[in-house]
């Protein structure tokens, strides 16, 4: 039965139906001042995140500036076979998935490494310097990181490679070397967010009830049982917590660190997919080529991190959603 | 009971500890006492083998070159400008977008609500984002710079949060008074959300003091470059040329001046992060509790 028929049959329908619309608008009106407020942000987001999800279907078109979205022709899945059939993507795509591999493997640990051993410390002045110390790098941009990393490992004058001078070792041009630079990627992310990336879980260890070390000194327990006993399975939901929020980063690079630090010698392991895309789309000007390149990278994405939150609360309580 | 053993293996466990996290600063900041001894230092010195941490002669020429090159204090006013354009545009958002979505009677608050968050886990990615700010015009223009990432969700979130905690009751004893929303925004939210703000216009201001690659991609104009891509200029373009992959640029740059122009420019932070840490301790950790 449709809507009118039972109007029809029932007039007291058509008129709770009215009314219930009436008081979404009154709801609304009563509420006016906030849309009001709320109004520039909604536009902001309107404009400038959902025309460009609008825009990603210009990866299934031939897209021309000068015909714009609408008029330029429909290709369907034709940018994604070139992908897939061309020389150039699946490497960009092997790189990507290597480096950040890495990145996760080394660098997710690191910052719960570092709390565990920061709560460690007594002495507030020396803790304190090294928690300033290591938030140093997270405020620079990898601009001026960049610079500092070059000059740090230059096969002249950095100090690593006077020292293994010293030792009798060859110099290693560490930034233009393949064998190296990925190793590069991974330390120097590490040495700019470790720090900062710490903070989470310092303030999750601070939150452990300290009755359950007092127990456990009372026992006799060593510190490192302690960490493992106590602290490790404490803090287990806050580091599902943030494996969630970090999974995505498998496929998404960090563009701003491996755009700065990339160089001819070494883009056979060091090109990844938003530096491929960059080169596509900005320089090349492959507008609808590399605007499917972000398309995939972006699904792959919400896909990696819908499922690892799947695969969370199937496991444990721990999810983002 | 504390055994003798315990005792001992914890004992060197707690000096481990304090090895591994001295290590760990010497290392972080080795490369830091580099830049800064080379960026002071003569032609000779820079060039001279061995390890450059301690300044053992001073000379400022490199700084010189600094003092004198316009394009660099151009790029300066620029990163000012767009900084301080920035956050203000993103504090005045933030805060009206945050204060509504705090509210459980707001109609169709998880509609809204999740209208913000999902660009958390979707976007257009670089190119349509290009595309737009092509077609909306802003080529070359500093709104390109500051429009496109005035609103961050992350911080929205942090902000709503924040406002969420504070009674209600300072807000109902307003309204018995005749007060409307706004009025109680500005007199009485607005007072008590200081903190908060505090921590958005600092992370604002950090990502606006080292973003480089919007103005690489929207502004043509050398006088309209902000201060990291100039530095990036100078740094890097004479590195990467030395490492074979930009050929045909002469690089009259001496290795302090490029240096003198890295510490110039991160400066600033350096300055003052420091004691403005807390306030990026609190962002992190507002921004982790969920809801």
């Amino acid at each position: 039965m449709s809507n009118e028929q039972i109007t029809a049959i029932n007039p007291a329908v058509h008129i709770r139906s009215a009314s219930k619309k009436r008081t979404v608008w009154k709801r609304y009106l009563d509420n006016k001042y906030f849309f009001i407020m709320l109004a520039p942000v909604i536009l902001y987001f309107i404009i400038f995140h959902y025309f460009p999800i609008y825009g990603v279907i210009i990866a299934f078109e031939n897209f021309k500036i000068i015909k714009g979205i609408t008029g330029s022709p429909w290709v369907g899945l034709d940018n994604f076979r070139d992908m897939f059939s061309g020389l150039y993507f699946l490497p960009v795509l092997k790189n990507t998935f290597i480096i950040n591999s890495y990145k996760l493997l080394f660098g997710f640990p690191a910052p719960i490494l570092l709390a565990i051993l920061l709560n460690e410390i007594r002495k507030p002045l020396f803790k304190k310097s090294v928690q300033t110390i290591t938030y140093l790098p997270y405020f620079l941009s990898w601009i001026a990181l960049s610079g500092i990393i070059i000059e740090f490992l230059s096969p002249s004058r950095g100090p690593i490679n006077v020292l293994l001078d010293l030792l009798g070792f060859k110099p290693i041009f560490f930034i233009a070397d393949v064998h190296w630079f990925r190793s590069i990627l991974v330390s120097t992310e590490i040495w700019k967010t470790v720090g900062f990336n710490a903070i989470i879980y310092l303030a999750a260890i601070a939150g452990i009830n300290p009755e359950l070390y007092e127990a456990a000194d009372v026992d006799g327990i060593s510190k490192l049982k302690k960490i493992w006993y106590i602290t490790l399975p404490s803090i287990s939901p806050v580091i599902v917590i943030m494996l969630i929020l970090t999974s995505g980063q498998i496929i998404n690079d960090d563009f701003d660190q491996i755009y700065n630090l990339l160089n001819a010698k070494v883009s056979s392991v060091g090109d990844v997919i938003s530096t491929y895309t960059y080169t596509e789309g900005i320089q090349k000007m492959n507008y609808s080529y590399a605007a499917a390149v972000g398309l995939f990278k972006n699904v792959v994405a919400l896909v990696v991190v819908l499922t690892a939150n799947f695969i969370a609360k199937r496991f444990s309580d721990e999810t983002i959603f | 009971m504390r055994t003798y053993t315990t005792n001992k293996s914890d004992f060197i466990f707690t000096f481990f500890v304090y090895t591994v996290l001295t290590l760990l600063a010497v290392v972080t900041l080795l490369p830091f006492l580099q830049i800064v001894t080379l960026s002071m230092s003569s032609a000779e010195i820079v060039n001279s083998y061995g390890f450059h941490f301690i300044p053992t002669s001073f000379d400022f020429s490199g700084y010189r070159q600094v003092f004198h090159n316009d394009l660099i204090w151009t790029a300066y006013g620029n990163t000012i400008l767009r900084t301080v354009l920035a956050v203000a545009l993103t504090l005045v958002l933030t805060f009206l977008g945050a204060y509504p979505l705090s509210k459980k009677f707001l109609p169709h608050r998880t509609f809204w609500t999740g209208f913000v968050v999902l660009t958390m886990f979707f976007s257009g990615g670089m190119i349509p984002s290009y595309i737009l700010v092509k077609e909306l015009g802003l080529m070359n223009s500093i709104w390109s710079l500051v429009l496109p990432g005035a609103v961050s969700t992350f911080l929205l979130l942090i902000v709503r949060n924040f406002i969420h905690e504070i009674p209600e009751a300072l807000e109902e004893s307003a309204k018995m008074d005749g007060a409307n929303d706004i009025y109680i925004l500005w007199r009485i939210i607005l007072p008590l959300s200081m903190p908060v703000l505090a921590t958005v216009a600092l992370y604002t201001g950090v990502y606006h003091w080292n973003a480089w690659f919007d103005s690489m991609l929207y502004i043509q104009d050398e006088k309209k470059q902000v201060l990291q891509l100039v530095l990036r200029h100078i740094v890097l373009d004479g590195d990467l040329a030395a490492s074979g992959t930009e050929t045909g640029q002469t690089n009259v740059n001496t290795e302090s001046m490029k240096l003198a122009t890295l510490i110039v420019s991160i400066l600033p932070i350096l300055c003052v992060y420091p004691f403005l840490q807390k306030y990026f301790v609190k962002g992190t950790l507002i921004g982790s509790i969920k809801g």
